[in-house]
């Protein structure tokens, strides 16, 4: 069972380390996004620490839709995806296996852009560090749910604006919490109470999101 | 009573085009009631004036905006559970009302909140988390349009449905947070403390009434539903044959 | 009854923008709903009429 969920993280970590491209496109529209803000709304450096969290982590959230429409397209073109199902494992695990590689692949890089991007916002060390941390926990429920939304319009057209419109009211949770737990830290509120409950947000979504967009799958694929 | 013969679309077309008129007789009148009762029984509210008014309709469409989206995923479970095509058709039905409901909660919102707030639009925690639903609304029925297959449509509007009804506790939760920390404003638009026997009956009368109506669309909708997807049956040739 | 003229009964107590401007967009609301439900089903009668004498003849 192990061995196969890390036949399938290794192998879409592999691929998409052939393809460096489309890997690279999500990471420079992070920073992209993030970089516009202060240009549409001015460089007073008390009103960038005050939207810096909120800002980074909408941009993590758009990044993360962006890559998600290729989570099982590929597959699903060239027919890997149908032998998969066929396979005798259980086809959560192969959900949860992507959704993990989509995080790899996706979220490691935010975390490390994340830091640089705060500087930008004039955030003090501690909020960087929370910042950092607060993706760490919450970007896994991004690519969790965004694995349901990227099984339900498999192989659809517009699939990717579609995944956006499904998925982005899911993330609300994440935002209020992860953005909330840097804003605990700039105005010195605390943040362990945002942290617990993003916490207890990725364990329901861990527990849930494998199953839903294996049922999901079946529905798109049969 | 078997269930398994209401299930079936030959003898539920029929029995919907019968419940109709009722229930929409039921829904006109409750409404002349309710209206009745919000502008000439109810008494004008010492603090507000006659702005709160308002809340006879806004405060039932919030309900039924949220009741809909529930009975919407008890269909869709229904219908993954036991794979009965009608209950995908009536959550498929129910959708665009339960929408419907939901902006005209917050347009009434809107309305009541810029006399009593003196601005169209607060991020109040109820407010934001009408707007949330009614994308979580948008986002079932976009991705049913997108699907050409009814099969695959009913399927996966069904889940998203159910993950949807699951979110919106913990989105309503994490709205409520996120709302007191950046110090919400202190007027709600219910309050239910002070709030007058009247007032409640009129609300209630008012929200019997959209349920009603809610019924009679959703029916309406579902039978015209029924009769685009069994059209190669025998039953719905013989049904052309009448009027529409 | 509590009001003492129909003109006292629009003003609303200097509210009547905001009060029948909900009333009003429900009511259109439900309107266009009903409206557009009886189109479609007319639209889907007329279709299926159309592909049914297609398959008689």
């Amino acid at each position: 069972m192990l061995k196969f969920l890390f036949t399938v993280i290794r192998r879409d970590v592999l691929l998409a380390g052939r393809r460096r491209g489309d890997w690279l496109t999500a990471q420079f529209f992070f920073v992209m996004v993030v970089s516009m803000f202060p240009l549409g709304i001015g460089p007073e450096p008390g009103m960038l620490r005050t939207i810096g969290p909120g800002v980074v982590w909408v941009a993590a959230l758009l990044a993360s839709l962006l890559s998600l429409d290729r989570l099982f397209a590929d597959d699903y073109r060239d027919g890997t995806l149908e032998q998969m199902l066929l396979s005798p494992s259980p086809i959560a695990l192969l959900t949860l296996g992507k959704a993990i590689a989509h995080w790899i692949i996706n979220g490691i890089p935010l975390l490390l852009i994340a830091p640089l991007l705060g500087i930008q916002f004039n955030l003090p060390a501690e909020a960087l560090w929370m910042l950092v941390l607060s993706l760490a926990i919450g970007t896994p429920i991004l690519s969790l749910l965004g694995s349901i939304g990227a099984a339900l319009t498999l192989g659809l057209r517009g699939g990717g604006a579609l995944v956006t419109l499904l998925i982005m009211p899911l993330y609300v949770p994440a935002l209020i919490f992860g953005a909330g737990a840097v804003e605990g830290v700039l105005s010195g509120t605390g943040s362990e109470a945002h942290l617990s409950l993003l916490g207890a947000f990725l364990m329901m979504s861990l527990l849930l999101a494998p199953w839903v967009s294996a049922m999901a799958l079946r529905v798109s694929v049969e | 009573m078997n269930l398994y013969h209401y299930a079936s679309p030959s003898t539920f077309y029929p029995l919907a085009g019968k419940l109709i008129p009722w229930f929409a007789a039921l829904a006109f009148l409750l409404a002349i009631a309710g209206l009745y009762i919000s502008f000439f029984v109810a008494p004008t509210d010492f603090q507000q004036g006659e702005g709160y008014r308002i809340i006879f309709i806004h405060v039932p469409a919030a309900w039924m905006s949220m009741f809909i989206y529930v009975v919407m995923a008890f269909w869709s479970a229904i219908g993954l559970a036991w794979n009965t095509r009608l209950s995908f058709v009536m959550a498929r039905a129910l959708a665009p009302t339960g929408a419907m409901f939901t902006f005209v909660a917050l347009w009434t919102g809107a309305f009541w909140g810029k006399p009593m707030w003196g601005a169209w639009w607060v991020w109040d925690a109820r407010l934001t988390s009408e707007l949330i639903l009614l994308f979580l609304y948008v986002g079932v029925m976009a991705l049913q349009a997108a699907i050409d297959d009814p099969r695959r449509a009913d399927r996966a509007g069904a889940l998203l449905n159910l993950v949807g009804v699951i979110n919106v506790p913990i989105i309503y939760f994490s709205v409520k947070w996120w709302n007191t920390l950046h110090q919400g404003s202190s007027v709600s638009l219910t309050r239910a403390p002070s709030m007058a026997q009247t007032m409640l009956w009129g609300m209630l009368i008012m929200a019997l009434a959209a349920w009603m109506y809610t019924i009679a669309v959703a029916l309406a909708r579902a039978r015209t539903l029924v009769l685009e997807r069994e059209r190669q049956t025998e039953w719905v040739r013989a049904q052309l044959e009448g009027q529409p | 009854m509590i009001w003492n003229s129909w003109q006292v009964f629009w003003a609303m107590g200097g509210y009547g923008l905001y009060v029948w401007g909900s009333f009003g967009v429900t009511l259109l609301c439900v309107v266009a709903e009903v409206g557009l439900l009886r189109r479609h089903r007319l639209q889907v009668w007329r279709r299926l009429k159309r592909m049914k004498s297609w398959d008689i003849q």
